[in-house]
């Protein structure tokens, strides 16, 4: 294949382009909310995460300190101050009237109409001198335009992590995860087994019954199952949503693990039946050991799906701090704090770091998973 | 087979129904007692530790999770136990015992997982169609009112229409995208590295992706600094910023993006996979004809992974007619962006009438119905 190309630059050049341009438009959206989550948060409603790295520029409208405060100078009355509030820059320009905001720069003196003198340092520092004892308690307003370094903290994942309630779901969010992810694996392991080496009426029966319960929309199961939950008491627990992620991902399971259980060789599970075996021993000690890799394969599916999913969670599980999960958590924060990226970013990132931190270890295990789920067997 | 095994035997004197009501009975009763056993022995132990160390929800977690796998162990040991003990593979019945315990024993490897599987897909869809008859609470019957009702309602038309317009853009967009990347990065050195970085959006949750997008859509009016990448490229490019979300109908595009964003990447991997499958004989055969580049991959590569791309196609297409979180987490389904999953969740929580609800959940169900039965069919013609 490669031949074929090499024949050809400006082709290789094309193909190099066009996966640089895919894989850029795949990874910028991921990359503009893990900016986001590490930048200030006046800077990020302030200018794009791509301009992170450059100054950023802000507008300030500052009142100066009243004038009723002013002090005799040298027959002058004299008001000093500092234009800046916690956040530090430099000063690029500034104006005394809204019509003219960037009219004089750092260092310079203005002139107002009244005989005022203002003049506001590059750090930020202004003196306003009156030719007369000035009166009142408004301050002037003076408008400044400020360049401000960037800033990066760590503020953001403090807060959604210790007030925003994102510990805590995370916490519950692995609760849910580890039992719904591992109690499926072994019932489902038997399953396939028998339904792989073991002769009985209505398997191939059973084998498609279960290949078409993979594609049952999970819609249809809420209803009857949360009447029935409240029917014998079980109501929104931990114990409830388990067991409904453990029938929810059981067929698929099944099939998966049938289709690798099947395929191991005859000889091996002959000689460990002549030898006296029990379909007990060979399951324990022969079966379970070898699908490792599809046991690996549909633990991450599982793992993935259950750490994902919002529906099942939003059924089966109370809105309370005890049991809100992430997803459902972050759902609640794109409605009630929509315009607070600094929050929604970092809880954002919290949220999809493990899954992504799974994906990338074990994305070996994960792509013969789907292999096996769609190209063999679908 | 059972029934032939039985009867074949030389001590199964009854009839061949009777033998195998024989068999089914002792395969339940045998199960039952591994079961209660197992959840029993299970259920001490949690009350026990529950009792001794101090309740955090993690190590609860935990403690079910080991107690589960260990109970699990337990209930097939035991009723495997229990049922060598019945009939033991040794003594003057040896034939006809191992006979009898080889046809029960399926169906306690089986057990769990039928019994799991049957409350938690089987009597689900049973009973929405029941409920689909029934008033809000499911009480009273109410024959095909919620039918009628869902006919005239223009909600519905309108997730009727997105829901067709999600299953044409969808799967066609992420398996066409899918294809060209596999197709592209097979021949770079650093491709792998580019299929990483593709695939990935893949771990990334429907509400994460969402908070992603949204970003990206961030809208602030014209003059003040955009901060959302698309409207600060069209205000970079001399256009008047959009609040994306909300322009009626090309909304919905906006939304397919992020599900053809995550999707992309599985069928890049699959199809990738399929394309590495194909023949090398057929590819040197076209170069050696002279065929260009673009010839040998629309002539010859995609003809042959055919199959493939339908399985993708329609494992996509699957997932589109149960997509919610997108729609529930950007949108919720104002400005003309409802769907049927999510107009289903609408009724469930917010109308709380469970028999328009399951009303609408069969016709998801009846949209994948077609799927399901191909499904089948494929997986029945790889098994045998």
């Amino acid at each position: 294949m490669s031949t074929v190309v090499g024949a050809r630059p400006a082709l290789t050049w094309a193909v190099h382009i066009a996966v640089f341009v895919l894989v850029a438009i795949w990874t910028i959206p991921t990359l503009g909310i893990l900016i986001s989550s590490f930048r200030d948060k006046d800077q990020i409603v302030t200018s794009g995460w791509w301009t992170a790295l450059a100054p950023a520029e802000r507008n300030l409208v500052v009142r100066a300190a009243a004038p009723d405060d002013a002090i005799e100078e040298n027959g002058r009355w004299v008001l000093r101050g500092n234009v800046f509030g916690e956040i530090s820059g430099s000063v690029s320009a500034f104006g005394v009237s809204i019509q003219r905001p960037t009219e004089f720069s750092a260092g310079d003196t203005a002139e107002t109409r009244d005989g005022e003198l203002i003049t506001i340092g590059e750090n930020g520092d202004y003196a306003i001198s009156y030719p007369e004892r000035p009166e009142g308690a408004r301050g002037q307003r003076l408008f400044v335009t400020s360049q401000e370094p960037p800033k990066f903290t760590t503020d953001n994942y403090e807060t959604v992590l210790f007030s925003e309630g994102i510990g805590q779901s995370f916490i519950n969010t692995l609760t849910v995860t580890i039992p719904a992810t591992v109690i499926p694996i072994l019932i489902a392991a038997y399953a396939a087994y028998a339904l792989a080496w073991m002769e009985f009426p209505g398997r191939a029966l059973l084998l498609a019954t279960i290949v078409g319960l993979i594609v049952v929309p999970l819609q249809m199961a809420l209803i009857p199952l949360l009447r029935l939950y409240n029917d014998i008491g079980v109501g929104k627990s931990f114990i409830g949503i388990w067991l409904a992620h453990t029938g929810f991902g059981l067929p698929l399971a099944i099939y998966l693990l049938r289709n690798y259980i099947a395929g191991l060789p005859r000889e091996i599970l002959e000689s460990a039946r002549v030898d006296g075996a029990s379909d007990f021993e060979i399951f324990r000690k022969i079966i379970l050991p070898l699908s490792f890799p599809a046991l690996a394969s549909f633990a991450i599916f599982q793992f993935l799906w259950v750490w994902n999913d919002l529906l099942v969670a939003t059924v089966f599980l109370g809105n309370n701090e005890q049991q809100l999960v992430m997803t459902g958590r972050l759902r609640e924060l794109l409605g009630s704090r929509g315009g607070n990226w600094e929050i929604l970013s970092a809880s954002a990132f919290v949220a999809i770091v493990v899954p992504i931190i799974v994906f990338f270890a074990l994305q070996r295990y994960l792509v013969r998973g789907l292999l096996a789920g769609s190209v063999k067997g679908g | 087979m059972a029934l032939s095994q039985t009867t074949a035997a030389p001590a199964a004197s009854e009839s061949g129904f009777a033998s195998a009501l024989t068999t089914f009975v002792t395969a339940l009763a045998v199960m039952a007692a591994g079961l209660i056993a197992s959840i029993a022995v299970a259920v001490a132990v949690y009350a026990a530790f529950d009792f001794v160390l101090p309740y955090t929800k993690l190590l609860n977690a935990l403690l079910v999770m080991v107690l589960g796998v260990a109970a699990c162990f337990g209930y097939f040991w035991s009723s495997n136990k229990l049922l060598d003990t019945i009939y033991p593979a040794s003594g003057a019945q040896i034939v006809s015992n191992i006979t009898k315990a080889n046809a029960i024993r399926p169906w306690l490897f089986l057990g769990p997982a039928l019994i799991v599987v049957g409350i938690y897909l089987v009597y689900p869809v049973v009973n929405s169609v029941i409920l689909s008859f029934h008033g809000p609470n499911g009480e009273a019957w109410v024959g095909t009112r919620n039918y009628e009702w869902l006919a005239q309602d223009p909600a519905f038309r309108e997730s009727v229409r997105n829901n067709i317009l999600w299953l044409i853009v969808v799967p066609a967009a992420a398996t066409f995208i899918g294809l060209i990347a596999a197709a592209l990065t097979d021949r770079i050195s650093w491709g792998n590295i580019a299929k990483s970085l593709i695939f990935m959006p893949m771990a990334i949750s429907f509400v994460g992706a969402s908070v992603i997008w949204k970003f990206i859509y961030d809208y602030r009016p014209a003059g003040e600094a955009q901060i959302g990448l698309l409207n600060a490229i069209v205000t970079g490019l001399g256009g008047n910023p959009q609040a994306w979300i909300t322009v009626p109908f090309w909304n919905n595009f906006f939304l397919m993006v992020v599900l053809i964003w995550i999707q992309t990447g599985f069928a890049m991997v699959i199809l990738s996979a399929a394309l590495r499958g194909i023949p090398e004989e057929t590819i040197e055969a076209a170069v050696i004809d002279g065929a260009s580049p673009f010839q040998i991959f629309y002539k010859i590569k995609v003809p042959q992974i055919w199959s493939t791309i339908a399985v993708v196609w329609t494992t996509i297409t699957i997932l589109v007619l149960k997509v919610f979180d997108i729609v529930l987490a950007m949108t919720n389904g104002q400005w003309g962006t409802q769907v049927l999953a999510n107009y289903m969740f609408d009724w469930m929580f917010r109308g709380l009438d469970f028999g328009r609800a399951s009303t609408i959940a069969l016709v998801i169900m009846v949209m994948v119905a077609p799927i399901m039965v191909w499904n089948i069919r494929e997986a029945r013609k790889g098994i045998r």
